[in-house]
Formats: C-alpha cells, structure tokens, sequence
C-alpha cells in the first residue's frame, strides 16, 4: 500500500503534537522539536507532492471499508499542492514563533496546539469525505480558538469573541448544508455526491443547499458582506499567530469552496451569478477598507478580503483558463500573505508599532531589511515578473473571455487600489523621516537580540521570498502546475473514478 | 460537604465506580458504553472522592497529574491507528482483531485501543478542567 503516504502528513502533526503534549513545561525543547517536526513535515510534504505529481490521484480507504460507505482521503493535485503549501507556510512561522512569540504565551501548549491547526489544514485538503470535511473544520476552529485567546489580552480576547461567535454560527450552517444535501443525495463522500445530485428532481433544493454552503464557506473565507469578523480579530494575536491564520485559515474556506463548486455544483448558471457579483462586492469592499486603515496589519488584512475576491470571481466563472488563474493565485496568495503578517511582525519588532504614522525611516536605517521586504510587497501589487502578476493575467484573460467586463473591471480596480496602497505603505513606513515620538522603554527592540535571535526573525521572511520569487521567475513550472490541476477540477471524472474505483 | 456519610460511602464507590467504568468501556463494542462514557464514570468516581476527601487528598490517590492522561491516551489511540499501517500493510485505521477471544474480555482489536485512548483522555481532560475549577473556587 505505498499511497498511503498521502495520509502521512496527518500522521506525522498528530504524532509532533502529541510529543509536544508530553512535554508540556519544557519550552526550550518544544521550540527546538518544533522547528525540527515542521521541517520533517516539509520533506514529508515534498515527498507526497512529487508521488501525486508522477502517479496522479491516490486514494486511500480509511478503515479499509470501500469507497461511498468509508472515509476517503483523496491526495489530487491540488490536495497535494495545498499541503506542500501548508507545510512551507509551517515551517516559516514555527521558525518566527520561538523568540517573537513571548514566553507566557508558548507556556500553554502552544507549539501543541500549532501542530493540531496543521493537522487539521491538512486533513481538511486531504479527505474526500463532506461530513470528514467539516470534522476538520471544526479542528482548524478550535486549534485557532485556542492560539487566538492564548494569553488573554484584554483586546485579543474581544477579538476573539468576535471571531469564536462568527466562525462557531459559520460551522452551524455548514452543518445544516449537510443535513439537506444528505437528505437529497442520501450519501457523504463527495465523488458519489456528483454522480448522485445529478438525478434530484428538487432542483431548488440542491440550490438551496449550495447557497447554504456558500454562506458557511464564506463567512470562513471572508467574502463580502460576511467579512466583518476578519478586521475585528486577525491583529489582536502575536504576528506569528496572524500569519498562519492569513496565510491559510481564509484560504481553507476557498478551498473548499472551489471543492464543493466544482465537483457538486459544478456549472450552474444562477450559482455561477452570485458568486461573481459577490465576488466583485468582495473585491470592492475590500480594496476601499485598505485605503482608509493606518495600522500595517488592518491594511494587509483588508488586502485578504480584497484578493479571496479575485480567487471566487475566478471560480464563478468556470472556465480552464480562469481556473488556472485562480490556483495560481491561491498559491501565490498563501506564501505572500503568511508573509505579509511575519514582515509587519518584523517592524513591529524594530519600531514597537505598527501604526504607519508613527512609523518612518526603515529604509535608511535597514537598507537590507528593507529590500527584503520590498519584494513580498511588490509581488503582492503583480509587478512583473514577480509572483502576482501571472495568475492575474489569467483571471484578466479569461473575465475577457466570459465577456464579464464587471468583474474585469474590479480585477483592475482591485490592482490599482493594491498599488495605491502599498506605494502610500512604502513611502510613510520606509521613505519618510522617522517622526519624534517617545518609544518603550520595556521593549526588547530588533537591535538589542542576539544574533541567532536575529536569524530567527529574518529567516523566515527570507525563506518564503525566495519561495515568492521560485513561483515569480519559474512561472512556467507554477503555470503548468496549475493548469493540470485546473483541468483536474473541471474535468471532475478523473476524481470520481479515482475515489470509486470504476 | 464534608459529611461523614458521604465521605465513608465515596471509599467505597471510588473502586466500584472504577470497575464499572471498564466494564462498561469493554462492553462498548457492540453494546451501549465505550471509552467517552467509561471515561465519563470513571472521572466522575474521582471527583466524589475530591467532594468528600478534598481536592489534596485525590491528588494524592491519582499520583500523576491528570492532564498527563490527555497525551497519553492520545498517544494509545494514535498508535492503535496506525498499527495496521505497520504490521500488515493495511490502510489507516483498519480493524485488527486477534484470532482466538480471551476469557471475560472477548475479542482483542485494535478497536479497544482506540476506546481505550478515549477512555484516558477523557479522564485527563474532565479532570483537569474540574480541578482547576475548584482550585479557583
């Protein structure tokens, strides 16, 4: 059975997390074995991505029990592309935790808990399962509950709140999404689900049930008008927290929106409708809300909400090209974002805030640094060559195409806004002369770390900006990349016939 | 509540409700019970005794911290899980049953395993949220 490799990502977390558990007051050690178990988990991913890429589908029947009755997991091309993605976004942010994350805080099971929110992301790209779908949802939740609260600030537990309540009501409805599409289908493994929907007579009840999935993926994955938790809570944890939670809790929701509208309820006309009018909506709001915010971490928030527009408008319109365009972005959209919230967890760092006014003259005390961080930021705008700017060719290319000139017009606006605001970022955080104000004195500035502490910070932000650059410059590996998985997607019998062995 | 009748009855219960805990963590295969509600019983004895004795005294009887229970019994399902993985090339999670049945017990599967794991953490778990909450108190 060597596909069973395709589960080996959830088993190796598990494993990590419960080592973790048992050394539970050795902090020292949990941040070294950390380190150590995420790289294990890399090359492990790596391993799992090249044996789908050379062998196509694998499956794997948990329990041994055949394919509709059983718990499938499904390593497709895309799976395996997210938890390799997963897994370098891992491997980043552990490295940032160990000295940027203070200690009160790593003393409550916090790399433990870090391990199950991998374990959860993962087993959420990984089973072919609806109802397994949303058990790994409700680890993700509750792992995230967890690292959101974690030291009990009086803000982050505010935000907190805000985000258990939302993202807890989110669940709710993706359960009862379930119930209906039980009731109709009478199955819960997704590839018989398609064969299956097919012959329903109640046509407005399967849409129904999609309308119901797209409010509880959505309210995950912060579309317009179900975003208004994302702002209220994503600043409030340490940046480390912020940036797993940008780089992919958001991104699951997608995910898993691209799963179900592709293999469920591939193609309908009025579904297609709604998704691109919010997608539009999303990338609107979300553009005008970076404009007006002053703290770095509010803008690259609203950066999030602006760009899972780009991916659902690239959804809703269902074609390869736009396909493509939409995997290409979601992999270039987890590396930058995670990013993103290390870079400003990087000032915050030398400058003890993140607020733009209070910010100034990076670039003249940093020139190195600032470099580095110039590069994330200017993929995120699509400069070309760097990483942004080929999926949006696609989406551009393929909203021409449809003829949806609307969304090809928010497309437009959404990278103009970019622009606007990451030129405005630059030239208040990096450009201007650092304004006169009165800094802590209870802070352990950038400068004052050893040098090993140093390399923890700066690390990561490199690793992951040459993986930003690898996706820029090997754009043709990343296009073909996401074009098989595209063709995957819309040509979903290769997946049914994988899953039920026909 | 510390009243003699109580306190001289929880001596007692403590090792009956123990037992009846794994009898009904055993008979959970096919019968109601299993490892959540044996865990459930068996958490609930020590807590009796910590109303009765005090919170210092069941410490004393458990002798390791509860919240150790957690990993560990994670650790005994995980392991059961991946045993057919390891020992006869099966996918995860497949049932492996020994061939002959033992006297009282019945068949042994790795399925008891997964109960059992179940079984410590929720002993770990429920404790260890009900004595911090009374240590607070």
């Amino acid at each position: 059975m060597t596909n069973d490799i395709i589960i080996l990502p959830l088993v190796v977390h598990l494993f990590f997390s419960i080592v973790l558990m048992f050394f539970w007051n050795k902090v020292d050690f949990q941040k070294i074995f950390s380190v150590v178990a995420n790289f294990i988990a890399l090359v492990v991913a790596i391993c799992v991505f090249v044996f789908v890429y050379n062998n196509g589908t694998q499956v794997v029947q948990s329990g041994n029990w055949e394919a509709p009755f059983g718990i499938v997991f499904v390593g497709d091309m895309l799976a395996a592309t997210l938890v390799l993605l997963t897994a370098i976004a891992g491997f980043a942010v552990s490295i940032f935790s160990t000295i940027s994350v203070i200690r009160a805080r790593l003393r409550f099971g916090y790399f433990s808990v870090f391990h199950f929110l991998l374990l959860g992301l993962n087993g959420a790209f990984l089973t072919g399962d609806i109802f397994n779908l949303y058990v790994w949802f409700e680890i993700i939740i509750i792992s995230s509950f967890v690292l959101i609260s974690i030291g009990g600030e009086k803000n982050q537990l505010e935000g907190a709140v805000k985000y258990f309540a939302l993202n807890f009501f989110a669940s709710m409805i993706f359960l009862t999404a379930l119930g209906v599409l039980y009731g109709l289908v009478g199955t819960l493994n997704m590839a018989d689900i398609s064969l299956k929907i097919a012959e329903v007579q109640n046509r407005n009840l399967v849409e129904i049930s999609a309308v119901l999935f797209l409010v509880g993926f959505g309210i995950k994955s912060a579309i317009f008008p179900l975003y208004f938790w994302l702002p209220a809570s994503y600043h409030t944890p340490p940046s480390a927290v912020s940036a797993i939670f940008a780089g992919l809790l958001t991104k699951v929701g997608v995910y898993a929106l691209i799963r179900v509208f592709t293999l469920i309820y591939g193609g309908d006309g009025f579904l297609n409708t709604l998704l691109l009018t919010l997608a539009i909506m999303t990338i609107f709001s979300g553009g005008v809300g970076a404009i007006i915010q002053n703290n770095i971490k509010k803008v690259f928030m609203y950066f999030i909400i602006c760009h899972i527009g780009f991916m659902i408008g690239g959804l809703a319109l269902f074609t390869e090209v736009a396909m493509a365009g939409v995997i290409f972005y979601l992999i270039h959209d987890i590396i930058i974002k995670t990013n993103l919230f290390l870079i400003s967890g990087l000032i915050y760092r030398i400058k003890a805030t993140n607020n733009m006014k209070k910010l100034g003259g990076l670039y003249a005390n940093y020139p190195k640094l600032s470099l580095l961080m110039a590069i994330p930021l200017f993929s995120l705008i699509g400069i070309p060559p760097l990483s942004g700017y080929w999926p949006k060719i696609s989406l551009i290319l393929a909203s021409l195409n449809a003829e949806q000139y609307w969304f090809f017009g928010a497309l437009i606006f959404g990278s103009l806004i970019t622009l606007i605001v990451i030129a405005k970022l630059w030239s208040e955080v990096f450009w201007k002369d650092q304004p006169k104000l009165s800094l802590p004195k209870k802070f352990i500035y950038f400068d004052q770390l050893r040098l090993g502490q140093k390399f923890t910070f700066i690390f990561p932000v490199a690793f992951l900006t040459f993986v930003t650059l690898y996706i820029g410059f090997g754009a043709e590996h990343i296009q073909q990349l996401s074009q098989r998985i595209a063709s995957e997607l819309i040509n979903n019998e290769l997946y049914i016939d994988a899953v039920l062995k026909r | 509540m510390r009243t003699l009748i109580l306190k001289s009855a929880s001596s007692y219960l403590l090792p009956v409700l123990l037992i009846f805990s794994v009898f009904i963590l055993l008979r959970g295969h096919y019968l109601p019970g299993g490892g959540f509600v044996g865990g459930l019983v068996a958490a609930i004895a020590f807590v009796l005794h910590a109303f009765s004795h005090g919170l210092d005294k069941t410490r004393t009887i458990l002798k390791l911290h509860p919240g150790f229970l957690m990993p560990l019994g994670l650790l005994v399902a995980f392991l059961s899980g991946i045993a057919p993985m390891v020992f006869s090339d099966l996918p995860f999670m497949t049932g492996l049953w020994a061939e002959n049945p033992i006297p009282v017990i019945g068949a042994i599967g790795s399925a008891l395993f997964f109960d059992l794991g179940v079984y410590l953490v929720v002993i770990g778990a429920s404790l260890t949220i009900i004595f911090t909450i009374s240590e607070s108190a």
